[in-house]
């Protein structure tokens, strides 16, 4: 195989409004744009799920037990098609899949969008007041930082116990932390500009000069950050409740259903593991994807 | 040097300390101490007795002190399960942990970097652009439905591999190891190819981004004016280069793959410390769980000063603002 | 006697987003055996990539447009990798402007002097080392074994150079093309490095082309000099002639505008306006727009007219030849 040697990649020269530019440069890889048209997809079906899954399938009534793990493209008695099957309750695993992504986003987009508030919060914080206040936050982030997210959350998790919110608030105090280096990163840069210094000549309330100047400013590399964090908070969330420590059985997730595919899959019965699975990785993937497109058309901009 | 082994030392010891802060509190203020330490099965004697042994009726700066002298003579109280003191039971599912770990990050290197390096030389070629999708794909797979996959394919489709479990071992140095054993290697490969597609798909990444930015360097270019061949650019100059900053991801790579263990040792049922804290943390083994913390603490505080170490002499740079004090 | 190197009409020219860059504009020289060319020129007038193009060091998406570069008559452009790689560091050497950035800072010295020997020549490792040891005592380094066992950073700029300079001189090339190598220097270790440069070439009768934008220095000690202003050589000649009695406008601004040349409190001389970007080259004369002497013909690219003396320049109305500098 020849080696090339390429040479510098050109800047790409300033070109329109900054929202628009970013819009016209996201959409140069068809691939992201793919990956876009997924994610909107999957929020859609998410949220449409209640209205669109042909069953309910963790309402009790609508079950037949008798229907249970069925292969794909069986029918029910009322002539209802399980296009990829039932699993040993006998739910359908189109709704249960759909009903299983509406939780996944769920939980995935309100713990980002918290533990984006706190850590921002924080970071800018941090990054206002320098000094002590600085050097404390930032080893309290780092320490919380090198300890692995799936450690914290399981023991987070085996000290609260199960439920819904007791996730949420696990995958939060996973990632607060990120958020927060990030944002103190941008805002330490931030700090420095002239803006900043005439809001404090002008004796601005420290409150204000933070929130309404530094921090609107310091905003954008968390995006990146806080895409690539939902996509993970999903993976979470799914492993947790795979593991049994996550959402409770009464509630649809996908990584219960995965959970529950594992034992029949060595029998054969492989679409209850499998079918959920790729629902999950599809998520992930285009979040990723677009997350990914992000970061390589921020991160240029960022340096100039 | 010394200084800086001092310092890092000296910081480690300081993680552990809060962490043990953290723990006790965790157990003996927050949670009801003698419902997580004394076995449920007790009677009114042994509760008593236990109650009294432990200091569970002192104050609570005089139970830290117990706590903290038992951990330092390596007692964190015993398993209600198992019956054994909780350090020595996972003492003993250690090495298989860290086995998986380390064949894990082995993989993970050893594939990921000639990977991100090839991908890195040629980035808008087929090959280039196949491994980085690759890589985002590989990251994106959830870890416990990659396993069950490919438990699937290869255990119930194809017949080629176990399902599950450890295979026969080897005694080396007194301890236990798959590695020696075909049959151990046959159980070994799944669950460490499953744990090393995570980490392995960010050292891709990472190699990649590395050698792009190393061949716009100028010493490239000097090294091909020097007339050396492209062999030697890139195996001896780019790939040092790119080394330093996957080894300094490398430490918090082990420790967190050591952490993620726990989901592949569930799924492929390895007898591992992860699946001991799956276990304990279902039959509520409150012990367990609180010595496996420390010792997971005092490893990953290890693992960070080994990396350290490796770090310095691979980068004369920081050896030497070291020595100089800077 | 044919010369060592000759260009004729070299193009050079980058495929950018924005538009086709035309580094290098026809560009034409020679250089004999042994002599010191001087190529003179601002930032961004190709005189580097004219460097580069002859080790065929210029790549995507750059590229050699037109024109040839023969060498010991025989033509370089087009051949293959493989045979450019062993005429480089051989034949051809070239010294780059900061060693910082072209010596590997994670390699020592002595490995990347080692590593220039044994590119060509099949020695062992000791003598490799001992060779390279005395490379360094050759440009003047003292205590040679410490520093080959150092970094690059543990040098100062001066003796990193020196190290570069005897990488270059080690197979006693016929040939060095030296791109800018004092301009990151202080200017008494400028001096030294002048020195030192000169008489090594001298003593081992090794051509040197001297790329830089500093007349003054290259007045010192070459024995030609070639101008050049947006991709094309605008005047050359013997140094003494073409800075003493200068024929094109843009030479003769040069020097005019070196500081010096008028009364104390007199205000600088300069050239007006700025050189044109590389993408957007007027048609016709270059610097046209900002020529005291242009007119309606300079709408036309001028030729390379000879003038008595070996000279060259590119102009519809050059000075008169005996016309001094005032």
């Amino acid at each position: 195989m020849t080696v090339s040697f390429e040479s510098v990649p050109t800047p790409v020269p300033a070109r329109g409004s900054g929202l628009l530019r970013l819009w016209r440069e996201f959409a140069e890889s068809p691939v992201a744009l793919a990956a876009l048209a997924g994610v909107a997809l999957l929020f859609a079906l998410a949220l449409a799920a209640p209205w669109i899954a042909p069953q309910n399938p963790y309402d009790l009534a609508q079950l037949s037990i008798l229907d249970n793990k069925l292969p794909p493209g069986a029918q029910s008695i009322d002539g209802l098609t399980y296009w990829l099957g039932t699993d040993d309750q006998g739910r359908d695993l189109v709704s249960a899949i759909l009903y299983g992504l509406r939780l996944s986003l769920l939980v995935a987009a309100t713990a980002t969008a918290i533990a984006l508030a706190i850590g921002a919060v924080v970071g800018t914080i941090a990054a206002y007041f320098g000094g002590i206040v600085d050097a404390v936050i930032m080893r309290i982030v780092d320490i919380q930082l090198s300890f692995p997210a799936i450690l914290i959350a399981l023991i987070l998790l085996a000290i609260l116990g199960k439920g819904v919110d007791k996730v949420v608030i696990a995958l939060i105090s996973v990632q607060w932390a990120y958020y927060a280096r990030t944002i103190r990163g941008s805002a330490l840069v931030e700090r420095r500009r002239e803006y900043i210094e005439a809001a404090r000549v002008l004796a601005l309330s420290p409150a204000r000069i933070m929130f309404r100047h530094l921090l609107p400013n310091a905003f954008p590399p968390l995006i990146v950050v806080a895409t690539v964090q939902v996509a993970h908070a999903i993976s979470l969330e799914a492993t947790l409740s795979f593991l049994g420590v996550g959402v409770p059985i009464t509630e649809p997730s996908l990584g219960l259903l995965i959970a529950n595919g594992y034992g029949y899959m060595l029998s054969g019965l492989y679409w209850i593991a499998f079918y959920p699975g790729l629902a999950l990785l599809a998520a992930i993937l285009a979040i990723n994807l677009v997350g990914d497109r992000l970061a390589d058309i921020m991160n240029p901009r960022l340096k100039r | 040097m010394l200084a800086f082994l001092l310092r890092r030392i000296s910081q480690g010891a300081l993680v552990i300390a809060v962490m043990a802060v953290l723990v006790f509190l965790g157990v003996y203020a927050l949670g009801n101490p003698i419902d997580i330490l004394i076995s449920p099965e007790a009677d009114q004697a042994e509760r008593a007795a236990a109650i009294a042994r432990l200091g569970l009726d002192r104050p609570l700066w005089v139970q830290f002190g117990v706590f903290v002298s038992s951990a330092l003579h390596g007692d964190l109280g015993t398993s209600f399960v198992h019956g054994v003191p909780a350090v020595e039971l996972i003492l003993s599912r250690m090495p298989a942990t860290l086995e998986l770990a380390l064949v894990a990050l082995v993989i993970a290197v050893g594939a990921g970097v000639p990977l991100g390096l090839l991908a890195g030389l040629a980035p808008r070629s087929p090959f280039g652009r196949t491994v980085m999708v690759g890589s985002i794909f590989g990251f994106s797979l959830p870890n416990f439905w990659l396993g069950l996959m490919l438990i699937l394919a290869f255990a119930v489709n194809l017949h080629i591999l176990p399902a599950g479990g450890r295979g026969e071992t080897r005694e080396v140095f007194g301890i236990a190891w798959s590695l020696g054993t075909l049959d151990g290697l046959r159980h070994l490969i799944l669950p460490a190819l499953t744990l090393a597609i995570y980490k392995g798909s960010l050292v891709v990444r990472l190699a990649h981004a590395g050698t792009r930015e190393a061949m716009l360097q100028d010493f490239v270019r000097f090294a091909r004016a020097k007339g050396l061949s492209p062999a030697r650019i890139v195996g001896v100059h780019v790939l040092k280069t790119v080394l330093i900053p996957v080894v300094t991801v490398l430490g918090l790579e082990l420790g967190s793959m050591i952490a993620f263990a726990v989901v592949t040792e569930t799924v492929f049922a390895w007898p591992g410390m992860g699946k001991l804290l799956i276990e304990s943390i279902y039959r509520l083994d409150r012990p367990v769980i609180v010595a496996y913390l420390m010792v997971i603490v005092v490893m990953f505080v290890l693992i960070n000063l080994a990396v350290d170490l490796i770090y310095m002499a691979l980068d004369p740079r920081v050896r030497l603002a070291e020595r100089s004090g800077a | 006697m044919a010369p060592l190197l000759e260009i004729d009409g070299l193009k050079v020219q980058f495929s950018l987003r924005d538009g086709l860059v035309r580094a290098v504009d026809g560009v034409s020289l020679a250089v004999d055996a042994g002599e010191v060319l001087g190529l003179v020129g601002e930032s961004g007038s190709g005189k580097s990539v004219t460097g580069f193009a002859i080790l065929g060091l210029v790549d995507p998406p750059g590229r050699i447009a037109a024109g040839a570069i023969r060498f010991r008559g025989e033509e370089l452009v087009g051949r293959s990798e493989a045979e450019l790689r062993g005429m480089r560091g051989r034949d051809i050497a070239m010294v780059f402007q900061d060693p910082m950035m072209t010596l590997n800072p994670v390699l020592r010295i002595d490995t990347q002097v080692v590593e220039a020997i044994t590119a060509h020549e099949r020695v062992s490792a000791r003598a490799a080392r001992a060779r390279a040891r005395d490379a360094l005592v050759a440009v003047g380094i003292a205590s040679p074994d410490e520093r080959l066992s150092a970094y690059p950073h543990q040098l100062s700029g001066g003796m990193r150079q020196r190290v570069a300079i005897a990488i270059a001189l080690l197979h006693r090339p016929a040939l060095v093309i030296a791109d800018e190598p004092t301009t990151a220097l202080d200017v008494t270790i400028q001096s030294q490095i002048v020195a030192q440069m000169q008489a090594l070439c001298a003593e081992s009768g090794t051509a040197l082309i001297w790329i830089t934008h500093d007349l003054a220095l290259i007045s010192g000690f070459a024995d030609r000099v070639a101008v050049m202003y947006a991709g094309r050589i605008v005047e050359q000649g013997p140094v003494g002639d073409v800075l003493g009695a200068p024929l094109h406008p843009y030479t003769r601004g040069l020097i005019g505008s070196l500081l010096g040349g008028g009364a104390p409190g007199a205000p600088l001389a300069q050239i007006p306006g700025l050189p044109p970007s590389p993408i957007n080259l007027p048609p016709g004369c270059a610097f046209a727009p900002r020529c005291p002497r242009a007119d309606g013909t300079c709408a036309t690219a001028p030729d390379d007219t000879a003038h008595p003396g070996g000279r060259t320049v590119r102009c519809w109305h050059p000075h008169a030849a005996l016309e001094t500098v005032a």
